[in-house]
């Protein structure tokens, strides 16, 4: 290897690989050794170093619940306090809401004379498919058709309509705001850098950590449910769009200034356009993490399917559980391709004949449904229902294999889980604080090292240190299995359509079919515990690892391919040299989104009783403790920044290393 | 003669804001919180009907257990049926401290928590229900599991759930491991699987709930809990530890906005006076979640058994 010449061509010659090594033995060794040492012979010497002391714990978790208490209850601009400020916004979103659900569900107006029904079952469908033929042909109408079909025939048509409602309001603000904040962050460089950690805290600090303020500032119902939706599902669309904006080539740019376009038009002519194809993955990431929400959304009064699959699982029953699971991942599907298919553009649609169509179909289907009941309400006659047979199904396994199963996980849990966890609850806070910001120095200075310290001790003053090595074990083993299922499968998808279509699909409903639905068998199959746990937060991550390798080989320049080609590479060359490297910003962003999503699992991953710092942000729940769920959120949050900067940083260091710096 | 003006003052005060409450009741709807577990549906939709039957507006919240009182304190939910001794006790302490918030006494139904295991484990370890039984190795043994072992492995509830097991089990020196399910439905997940398989199991169960009428089996009896058992170390066979004792029963409390009384005194007269027993409910939850009927169904059934009951409560 030391033998080989350096590249004249180089600007920089590279360093020979031996003495990068032996540099990193230098650097590295010492710093183990010191952490060995201190492993084993520290904790008499300095117990403090393993476990904060109790009397030096500053009572943050106060001081955030009297802060809190005085944001609802006392703190005023003057003229209006800030809760009447909140309710006023929260009738700004309620106003739209009420129409949308009154023509979905309840109807209009309270007396038989003056009252108006909801648009009925037949006419929705009718609707849907319509603009889907408008959108996307034939072929996407009745897929969405078939979409809303499948809601009916299952019997979940009025709960489906309940969150539809809710998700039509939270998706275009949450799509809106993502989308500005994501503009105004690509022109003012400072607010990209300000709105990182805030957009990692909104990703990251579980719901319920705030749940009880948002309550309170904005009321209880389906409005408060359609914030926190908004909340959690705005950060990847900001993301996105500050990533789509950046791969916009610049002669794209240039062209735009040279024909003399404003400022207004260069953003909303040239750049949002050509930016597309990025922006619409964004727009597919907040339909589906709205639609994620729905399960918690309903335990704040939104109702709808969410409160259909809970109360399915409450009563063991799975068939009706994955029945309500299922309704929420065709409206995730139906939406997505309908949002997909209409930011194409289509040069042969006209607008006018569809809203004829439109407007004439909504009369017929409002004649008939006035005609015949049975065009108003599906009638229950007509519906399906898979009744016991999932249950069977789940009895059928559980009886004959229930020891087989049993011990494929007592030997992962014996051999791997549980040493893992062992090992990482013994670590003193001390010396993983220094080894961090070791890693933080070499890959990005100081800073880094100082923000990698600093976020390190404040978890182990607050005293969370235990429930945080529990997060770091649960979700570091998920991601890192999630990473390795992930990663093959979307290099796989990324060249084959077909397959990616499938690929598609699979993710899409992993991403949205409710955990709860495929817990609670988990649960009979191989108990309460860290591994069902892993189990589900395994089955929720790995979607994004898929996605976004994906997406970043599929926007690989095929110039730059065919380049290679025309050189004579083979085509695993021209994947591993030209493709991975060039999609190397979207895999990595794709690794940080599988890091968050695991992350924000551990509110579920509490339900089957781990004891992480999820499980804390729930017990102070139901303590109505608002500082003590804050500060385990904020703890969540600061190993997920913790994590997305080093990997940003190291990802830096790879690329200039490679000479890359230009290329994203 | 001051105090003669004074009175005569408050009197007319008195009268004035008597009258004008008897006479105009808020139009508003009553928002009553609805949770995910079938008897609450039931006890709420049967409140939600008698005070529809009196005339009321009634509107039914969807909300979470814990976080509905957020809602209640600030007026947004009105009226929750149910909020148990056994768990919702802090939660509702903290509300009723406010202010805000209202108890309006019990509902009748008893809450019952404690150990429990079905019938065929009595086999594998004689003696039970006494808990003694489960301080002998083999019967451990019998409830362990690869992780657990050479411990018996005791499902408890949820750690939001409190309960003191841990304590429990030091206490009374008990050779098991409390593991703890994360949500309900996780524990009866479990449960089933063990009875489909006829595996040892013991668990945290409490009624009114399907589970005890679906299936065979009993409630561990522990000695009987006492206040001091809880606080008092000296109590009871260990002298040096709290807990020597089995869980505390309890009330299921109705607890409402207090804007309640002032805007619908009659409704709030009605809440009140709501009373049914464990029987009636536990017949009502098997009907809706063993045999299939919905919960208006059988609501609709109970209202018209015990019409003399609901008519009593709305009309003092």
């Amino acid at each position: 290897m030391s033998a080989r010449p350096a590249p004249v061509t180089r600007r920089r010659p590279a360093p020979a690989l031996w003495l990068l090594a032996l540099r990193l033995l230098a650097l590295w060794l010492p710093a183990l050794a010191a952490f060995a040492a201190l492993l084993t012979w520290g904790k008499p010497l300095a117990p403090w170093a393993f476990d904060w002391p109790d009397l030096l714990t500053p009572p943050v978790d106060r001081w955030i619940s009297d802060f809190v208490r005085w944001l609802l209850n006392k703190a005023t601009f003057g003229l209006f306090t800030f809760r009447e400020a909140t309710r006023a916004l929260a009738a700004v979103v309620d106003a739209p809401y009420q129409i949308v659900r009154g023509l979905l569900t309840e109807g209009f107006g309270a007396w038989p004379p003056l009252s108006w029904p909801p648009l009925s079952w037949l006419g929705v469908i009718a609707l849907v498919a319509l603009i889907g033929h408008r959108a996307g042909g034939g072929r996407l109408a009745a897929l969405v058709a078939g979409c809303f079909g499948f809601i009916a025939v299952f019997g979940k048509w009025t709960s489906a309509m309940v969150t539809l409602a809710s998700i039509l309001i939270a998706v275009p603000i949450g799509i809106a705001g993502g989308l500005l904040l994501g503009l105004a962050a690509y022109r003012w460089r400072w607010l990209a850098r300000a709105i990182t950690p805030v957009l990692d805290l909104m990703q990251t600090i579980p719901v319920f950590a705030y749940l009880v303020p948002i309550l309170i500032l904005f009321g209880f119902g389906p409005v408060a449910a359609i914030l926190a939706t908004v909340i959690y599902a705005m950060p990847p669309m900001t993301r996105i769009t500050l990533l789509a904006l950046a791969r916009v080539p610049g002669e794209v740019r240039d062209l735009g200034r040279m024909v003399g376009c404003t400022r207004a038009q260069l953003t909303w002519r040239v750049m949002v356009p050509s930016a597309r194809e990025g922006l619409m993955v964004g727009v597919n990431q907040v339909i589906m993490l709205s639609l994620n929400m729905v399960i918690i959304a309903s335990m704040i009064g939104a109702g709808g399917l969410g409160f259909d699959v809970l109360a399915a699982l409450r009563r063991l029953d799975f068939g009706g559980g994955l029945e309500a699971g299922f309704a929420i991942v065709a409206l995730a599907v139906a939406l997505d391709r309908l949002s997909q298919a209409a930011a194409r553009p289509r040069a042969d649609a006209r607008r006018r004949p569809y809203l004829w169509a439109a407007l004439a179909t909504l009369l017929l289907a409002g004649v008939l449904a006035w005609l015949v009941p049975a065009a108003q309400n599906y009638p229950r006659g007509w519906q399906l229902s898979t009744g016991t047979f999932w249950n069977e199904v789940v009895r059928w396994i559980n009886v004959n294999y229930f020891g087989t199963l049993e011990a494929i996980k007592t030997t992962l849990l014996l051999n791997v889980l549980i040493p893992i966890k062992r090992f990482l609850l013994g670590l003193p806070w001390l010396g993983v604080a220094a080894l961090l910001a070791l890693a933080g120095w070499r890959l990005g200075g100081w800073r880094l090292a100082l923000l990698t310290w600093t976020l390190t001790s404040l978890i182990a003053m607050v005293d969370l240190w235990a429930e945080a090595m529990t997060t770091l074990y649960l979700c570091g083993i998920s991601v890192v299995i999630a990473m390795l299922i992930g990663l093959p499968i979307g290099v796989a998808a990324a060249e084959r359509d077909g397959l990616w279509r499938v690929v598609r699909v699979v993710i899409d409903t992993l991403q949205t079919l409710p955990s709860f639905v495929y817990l609670m068998p988990a649960v009979m199959l191989f108990r309460v515990g860290d591994f069902t746990a892993m189990l589900a937060v395994v089955a929720y991550a790995v979607a994004p690892a898929i996605r976004y390798t994906a997406l970043g080989l599929q926007g690989v320049d095929p110039a730059l391919v065919e380049a290679g080609r025309a050189m004579g590479c083979t085509r695993w060359q021209i994947l591993t040299r030209i493709k991975l490297r060039l999609a190397l910003p979207e895999i990595l962003l794709g690794l940080n989104q599988t890091i968050m999503f695991a992350l924000s699992m551990l509110v579920i991953t509490a339900l089957v009783g781990t004891r992480d710092l999820g499980q804390e942000v729930y017990i102070a729940l139901t303590n109505a403790n608002a500082g003590r769920g804050l500060v385990a959120g904020l703890c969540v949050a600061f190993i997920a920044i913790i994590a997305d900067r080093l990997i940003g940083a190291a990802a830096r260091q790879a690329r200039a290393r490679l000479g890359l710096e230009g290329a994203a | 003669m001051t105090t003669i003006r004074r009175l005569g003052a408050a009197s007319a005060l008195a009268l004035l804001a008597a009258l004008p409450a008897l006479a105009q009741e808020s139009t508003d709807p009553i928002r009553i919180t609805l949770h995910d577990w079938t008897g609450h549906l039931i006890t709420s939709r049967l409140m939600g009907s008698i005070l529809e039957q009196d005339g009321y507006k009634v509107e039914y919240v969807q909300a979470d257990y814990l976080a509905q009182f957020a809602g209640l304190e600030t007026g947004d939910l009105h009226l929750a049926m149910e909020i148990w001794e056994t768990t919702g006790r802090e939660a509702m302490d903290a509300a009723l401290a406010t202010g805000n918030v209202q108890n309006l006494g019990p509902t009748g139904l008893d809450a019952i928590e404690e150990w429990w295991y079905p019938s065929y484990m009595e086999a594998l370890c004689p003696g039970l229900p006494n808990w003694e039984a489960l301080l002998s190795e083999d019967c451990a043994a019998a409830f362990a599991t690869a992780e657990t072992a050479p411990k018996g492995r005791y499902l408890g509830g949820p750690v939001t759930w409190g309960g003191f097991d841990e304590e429990r089990v030091a206490a009374l020196g008990l050779p098991f491991e409390v593991i703890h399910a994360g949500t309900d439905g996780a524990l009866f997940a479990e449960l089933e699987s063990a009875i489909q398989r006829q595996a040892p199991i013991l668990l945290w169960i409490y009624a009114p709930h399907w589970a005890p009428a679906k299936y065979e089996g009993n409630w561990v009896q522990f000695p009987q809990y006492t206040p001091e058992c809880y606080t008092d170390p000296a109590w009871g066979l260990n002298p040096d530890l709290a807990h020597d004792c089995g869980k505390p029963f309890g009330e299921i409390w109705k607890v409402a906005w207090s804007g309640l009384e002032t805007n619908w005194p009659g409704a709030h007269a009605a809440i009140t006076a709501f009373n049914i027993n464990n029987e009636e409910m536990g017949a009502m939850i098997t009907a809706v979640d063993l045999e299939g009927a919905t919960v208006e169904e059988v609501v609709a059934d109970w209202m018209a058994t015990n019409e003399d009951r609901w008519r009593a409560w709305i009309t003092d």
